[in-house]
């Protein structure tokens, strides 16, 4: 019982400081960092339910992502309303998660990785050369934001509230979908996938729900991408994007709902600190890709705990002058 | 007319560019069944190499050998320090690759500039040949040529020596073939030095023509996936039929619809996906 409490406390903190965030950080760069923040947290979340519960690794949902702000941009370019736009981005990226959720389940594990990378691949391709659609490499403008209820979203900090109310949204659905029987037989999918189909289980339609779940939020997180740059480019559409939501989801940990908003959170502030001082975004991240497989590969956030406590213990071991035993008698 | 002609044979020489690229990814994705997305690194790193190479004055096949052997011993360090401790686990193979594809990238920006690099064709090699009243570029042919030759030599390596039946052995069974004495780690470690020396082979071969230019590592990568996708995992026949239906898919997609030419190579895989999962030439695994 105490410790729900304290959970209930930590949550209600959480909730209060972000919140509360535009007053106590007192700047709009920082304001719009966090808004970067919670909307890459919900592309995590969404593709943690395929990585994380579904164990299907997709290296084609910057694809999905570019799609949706794709599709709205250009409604809204074309002069249509926002309603109308964002409700049709949604329609279409459902739409194409379908089509990528039958051509990639034909396959799992490595097959599965490599057709969501050739059809991320396509989306990139015809972003970037089918000019005359999407307007190449020059990009398409988002001129205005929309504004809910009569409320502007035009300021940093209205922004960052619209955004974290999204947010809010995709974690508490999110919380639900994982405790659900769904969620469940999802997790089942992944650890046992031929004992779920002899229990009688649809393994590939409830794969195929996941993937189509985990489409509609990152179609979401892709609206609010384009909402927030009021651009969009092919560089959206790009292997890197998907690469760096991966990053996300496995530094924080896979299959937690709290890793893939630590690992939004990590990758943010690291492009938006080392975006500052040099241009070598890329090699750091494929530096920290390197280094997390290679040393933590449980995700960033458990690997530091798990190193911390090495060295700790290993200091303490040597000033008690007890023999050191190997860690993997230790830890379960 | 002759318009079709050349195309048809740029769309062949494309073709032997690409199965140098993909045969290699053939055995290092098909067979061993490693997500290698360095592929298109290797293929970009080994032009890089291979221009520069050619840059200090040495003669062009063996700046091509030279930057082989150089993407051979890097491939072989990564495969062995850090890949090798990954065996089986698909998602730390993904990223590790990935990061490293990442890493080089941003190094190639650094050390060779943002600027594309098209070295000259080889004196030697510059020209065309008569044939039945058309001429044919020489270096186009050469391309094919040399792609038929390493076509032939894998076929043999893997069907028909010692070592290839090693090499499948160390495939199907890993366990059964230690048994019987195989060194299968070893084995994969050469495997995939040699997938690496072909790519960056490759990516030599292609500098005269598609210049090196950095995002090209991407734009391979895709390639070499669709074509293995298509011909079968693990098929060099596969791999083989695969490039030359690429080569002609992108050359006519280019002519005839420019804006879609890049999305007409994925159809194939996509029909292949649907109609048959395991590739043209590929085996039903059990």
């Amino acid at each position: 019982m105490r410790a729900i409490n304290a959970r209930h406390v930590a949550i209600a903190l959480a909730l209060v400081a972000l919140v509360s965030l535009p007053a106590w950080v007192g700047n709009t760069y920082y304001v719009n960092v966090a808004s970067q923040i919670l909307l890459f947290a919900v592309f995590a979340l969404a593709l943690n339910v395929l990585v994380g519960y579904g164990g299907l690794v997709s290296l084609g949902h910057a694809g999905l992502f570019a799609i949706a702000g794709y599709t709205a941009a250009l409604m809204l370019d074309a002069g249509h309303g926002h309603f109308a736009a964002d409700v049709l981005a949604i329609l279409v990226t459902l739409a194409a998660s379908a089509v990528f959720a039958v051509l990639a389940l034909r396959s799992t594990g490595i097959g599965f990785l490599m057709i969501t990378l050739a059809l991320g691949q396509i989306v990139w391709g015809i972003a970037y050369r089918w000019a005359s659609l999407t307007n190449g490499d020059n990009g398409v403008n988002v001129t205005t934001r929309p504004a809910p209820f009569g409320l502007s979203l035009a300021s940093a900090e209205a922004f960052y509230f619209a955004t974290l109310a999204i947010f809010l949204l995709a974690v508490v659905t999110m919380m639900v979908f994982v405790r659900s029987p769904f969620g469940a037989s999802l997790r089942g999918t992944r650890d046992q996938a031929r004992r779920m189909n002899a229990l009688g289980y649809n393994v590939w339609l409830i794969r195929f729900l996941a993937f189509v779940v985990s489409g509609f939020w990152t179609g979401v997180s892709g609206l609010l991408f384009i909402y927030y740059n009021q651009f969009i480019s092919p560089q959206v559409s790009a292997l890197t994007t998907s690469a760096e939501v991966l990053l996300m989801v496995i530094s924080g940990g896979t299959a937690t709902l709290l890793g893939p908003i630590a690992g939004a959170a990590i990758v943010v502030i690291m492009k938006n600190v080392v975006s500052a001082y040099i241009e070598r975004w890329n090699l750091v991240l494929g530096v920290v890709f390197v280094v997390i497989i290679s040393f933590m590969p449980e995700g960033l956030v458990p690997g530091s705990v798990r190193l911390w406590r090495w060295g700790w213990q290993k200091l303490r071991l040597r000033q008690n002058g007890v023999a050191a035993r190997p860690l993997e008698e230790r830890t379960p | 007319m002759s318009v079709w002609v050349l195309l048809a044979v740029n769309s062949i020489a494309l073709g032997g560019l690409l199965f140098l690229l993909s045969a290699g990814f053939s055995l290092i994705f098909g067979l061993m069944r490693i997500p290698n997305l360095m592929h298109g690194s290797f293929f970009m790193l080994g032009a890089y190499f291979g221009v520069t190479f050619l840059d200090r004055g040495i003669n062009f096949w063996l700046a091509a050998l030279m930057s082989g052997l150089a993407m051979a011993a890097i491939g072989g360090v990564i495969e062995r320090l850090l890949l090798r401790r990954l065996e089986g686990q698909i998602l730390p193979q993904v990223l590790l690759t990935l990061g490293f594809a990442f890493i080089i990238a941003d190094l190639c920006l650094m050390v060779w500039t943002g600027d594309p690099w098209q070295p000259p064709t080889p004196r030697h090699l510059q020209g065309a040949v008569q044939a039945f009243g058309i001429f044919f570029p020489l270096y186009r042919l050469v391309i094919v040529a040399v792609a038929v030759v390493v076509a032939v030599a894998l076929w043999l390596m893997v069907d028909w020596t010692r070592l290839g039946a090693m090499i499948r052995a160390g495939v199907d069974d890993p366990p059964i073939a230690r048994v019987v004495g195989i060194k299968v780690s070893q084995l994969f470690t050469l495997i995939f030095c040699l997938g690496a020396a072909l790519s960056a082979f490759a990516g030599m071969m292609a500098a005269p023509f598609l210049s090196v230019y950095p995002g090209l590592d991407f734009e391979m990568l895709p390639l070499a996936l669709i074509v293995v996708i298509l011909g079968g995992s693990g098929s060099l026949l596969g791999a083989l039929v695969g490039s030359f239906l690429i080569g002609f898919l992108y050359n006519f997609g280019q002519a005839m619809f420019p804006d879609l030419a890049y999305v007409i190579l994925f159809l194939p895989m996509l029909l292949v996906l649907v109609l048959r999962p395991q590739g043209l030439f590929g085996r039903v695994v059990s």
